[in-house]
């Protein structure tokens, strides 16, 4: 598939945004700034990316506990972003969500899902309302394989194959369920093979070559706009970081860590961009020189953005009633 | 006005709605052309067909999920679940999701959504047909629950569930949809959070939901032969409550008994009980009563189902105790 070169630079900034904004939301985890429960996509920037690079902006996307780089590459604001990581007021769920439900409502965002695999049931909701709404938007789900063994996806894959919905569903297939590495937690390797049994397409890709990515989710994204129904993506990468930050990863051997390192999507796709002229090393570094920059930049506002005042712990709940702040 | 069974003014309900905001449809199981289990959605299909009355496969989560995902991205789903005891299955997509989304993403995504959910005992189906869970979803912050008892509360109700813009759970008491009323089809909706006076007394007031509503009302029949005069309120949304009317009327009766159909430990009727011994202590001249089912799993044989639920004769004897 013939990408231009503006196209490909676009999708290196979104992958490059999620490296960047992750290794120093690990850093500040560590340094006490950031709480909570915080699951990392380092090492897997190429599958949001290569999805999101062929989404509309009025298209719809539901994310997982693991959802920074889904927001990032459908649009959201790292500064926002931060100040949720950072509970504050200013975050894009004033506080209310934090690292596991950062989400950006306007930009077609339905949540950022901490129960694994209930984004699967939601898509299926958000294809329906498109189809009855008549328009010609999709929804591209995210979730890990861990999920795959939830009953949501069954009753998900099943609906939206029998009612034919605009729903792009995206394996992130990362080889662990928390620390359980996929051949114990399932008796197959290709998660795609599961779209048999909903008679709809199942395809397996590089999920760390953001082109291989981009024409498997175009080539679904366009049936489903087109009214042909779903469609399973599997995309095979790997989390570089533990199931949360804390996490040692004990369980990962050292061999395929080390494997799975030289397949990095980040460098693959700055030597595909150097080798092919499509960008010089300067203007890669003045790239990387300004996301930097942006980074730094929204962590200082979410430093400097106010804690949220204690009444609004009770705001948000209905949109016409205020539950009472009063203990 | 129509004379309506309280099934006929849910689904007129829901028509009129329909008939009104394309955006509003309806899905759950055998609810197309087969009517739906109990009959609730008869003829609806042929109005407005397979795309606005769905029938879904046996799946709860992602009929609830579904609903959560379409009333996020623009639509009005009505979702139905044949019993409340299927709830369970989808529990996750009512109190996790449904609840908790719009909270989670800072008020910025809206649900407008509405879980039909029938209930109760007495129709000889055993302990995985037959129970009332409103206290479980009246526990839960971000849904609002309705439990109307009669045919014009339902239609009022039904009108304002669907024009909500919050997760709405209605809960259908089973017994009670054969039960026929009087209903100004051009009547506005009704509030939620605003009980109904079923009967006037100065001597005890008795909260009831449901079918308890008509066995509260049977007691009092009774207890007025004895000169005993009970004020009986249906609450008819358990959550928004309205204290008030429940207020006004213990100040004046100062003894109160609370009659539902759950099991009685951890029911909601627990919480009125707390509530009004917080707020309204000291106008109770004798201990709160509660009268519930016994704290079993709903019984099959007609011999001890029928002991299992509440009756008026229940409520008469411990109305007796306080005075």
């Amino acid at each position: 598939m013939e990408l231009n070169n503006t196209k490909i630079i676009e999708m290196y900034k979104t992958m490059k945004r999620i490296r960047e904004f992750e290794t120093n939301a690990s850093k500040l985890f560590a340094e006490g700034q950031i709480h909570g429960f915080v699951h990392l996509y380092i090492g897997e920037e190429a599958v949001a990316t290569g999805v999101c690079a062929n989404l509309r902006e009025d298209d719809y996307i539901t994310s997982t506990h693991r959802g920074h780089g889904h927001i990032i590459a459908k649009g959201g604001d790292v500064k926002y972003m931060m100040a949720e990581l950072y509970g504050r007021q200013t975050g894009y769920c004033k506080g209310k969500g934090g690292s596991m439900h950062i989400a950006d409502a306007t930009k077609g965002i339905i949540g950022a899902n901490g129960i694994v695999g209930a984004g699967q049931n939601i898509a299926t909701g958000a294809g329906l309302s498109a189809k009855l709404r008549g328009t010609d938007q999709v929804c591209a789900c995210f979730f890990g394989d861990g999920s795959t063994n939830q009953g949501t996806f069954h009753e998900s894959l099943n609906l939206a194959s029998i009612w034919r919905l605009p729903v792009v569903f995206v394996c992130e297939n990362n080889l662990y369920g928390i620390s359980m590495h996929q051949s114990r937690h399932q008796a197959i390797q290709d998660i795609a093979d599961r779209a048999v049994a909903y008679n709809i397409p199942g395809v397996v890709v590089d999920g760390n070559d953001v082109f291989a990515v981009y024409e498997a989710a175009n080539e679904a994204i366009e049936r489903a706009r087109n009214g042909q129904g779903p469609s399973l993506i599997e995309c095979k990468t790997y989390r570089h970081h533990g199931h949360f930050e804390g996490d040692p990863a004990k369980y990962k051997p050292a061999e395929e860590v080390a494997e799975w390192m030289s397949k990095d999507p980040l460098p693959r796709l700055v030597n595909y961009m150097l080798d092919n002229n499509i960008l010089s090393k300067e203007e890669l570094n003045e790239i990387d020189r300004q996301i930097n920059d942006e980074i730094k930049e929204a962590i200082k506002f979410a430093e400097e953005s106010p804690w949220p005042p204690i009444e609004s712990v009770v705001e948000d709940i209905y949109t016409d009633i205020v539950e009472e702040v009063e203990k | 006005m129509k004379n309506l069974s309280m099934m006929e003014a849910i689904r007129e309900a829901m028509t009129k709605k329909m008939r009104e905001d394309p955006t509003v449809f309806v899905m759950g199981e055998d609810v197309g052309a087969f009517g739906g289990c109990f009959g609730v959605t008869a003829g609806m299909f042929d109005e407005f067909g397979a795309e606005r009355v769905r029938d879904t496969p046996i799946s709860e989560g992602v009929i609830i999920g579904c609903a959560v995902g379409a009333a996020a991205t623009g639509t009005r789903p009505i979702a139905e679940l044949m019993f409340i005891d299927f709830a369970t299955v989808g529990a996750d997509q009512l109190v996790n999701q449904a609840a908790k989304m719009r909270y989670m993403v800072g008020g910025k995504i809206k649900l407008p959504m509405v879980v039909r959910l029938p209930l109760g005992a007495g129709t000889r189906a055993a302990a995985q047909h037959s129970q009332s869970l409103e206290a479980w979803l009246a526990h839960i912050p971000g849904l609002k629950v309705v439990y109307p008892s009669s045919p014009n509360d339902a239609y009022g109700l039904m009108l304002k569930a669907i024009e909500d813009d919050n997760p709405v759970i209605f809960l259908e008491h089973k017994l009670l949809y054969g039960i026929k009323g009087d209903v100004d089809e051009n009547s506005k909706p009704i509030e939620f959070g605003k009980a109904d006076v079923k009967r006037e007394g100065k001597d005890l007031t008795v909260v009831a939901t449901g079918k308890m509503v008509y066995e509260a009302l049977n007691a009092a029949e009774e207890l007025a032969k004895e000169g005993i005069e009970v004020e009986v309120i249906d609450p008819r949304t358990l959550f928004p409550f309205d204290k008030e009317t429940l207020f006004n009327s213990v100040e004046k009766t100062n003894k109160l008994i609370i009659v539902t159909e759950e099991n009685k430990r951890g029911s909601f009727a627990g919480e009125i009980s707390a509530i009004v011994a917080e707020e309204c202590f000291d106008n109770l001249d004798a201990p709160i009563i509660r009268v519930c089912s016994v704290n079993s799993p709903v019984p099959f044989s007609p011999v001890l189902e029928d002991y299992y639920v509440p009756n008026a004769g229940d409520i008469v004897k411990a109305a007796k105790k306080m005075f």
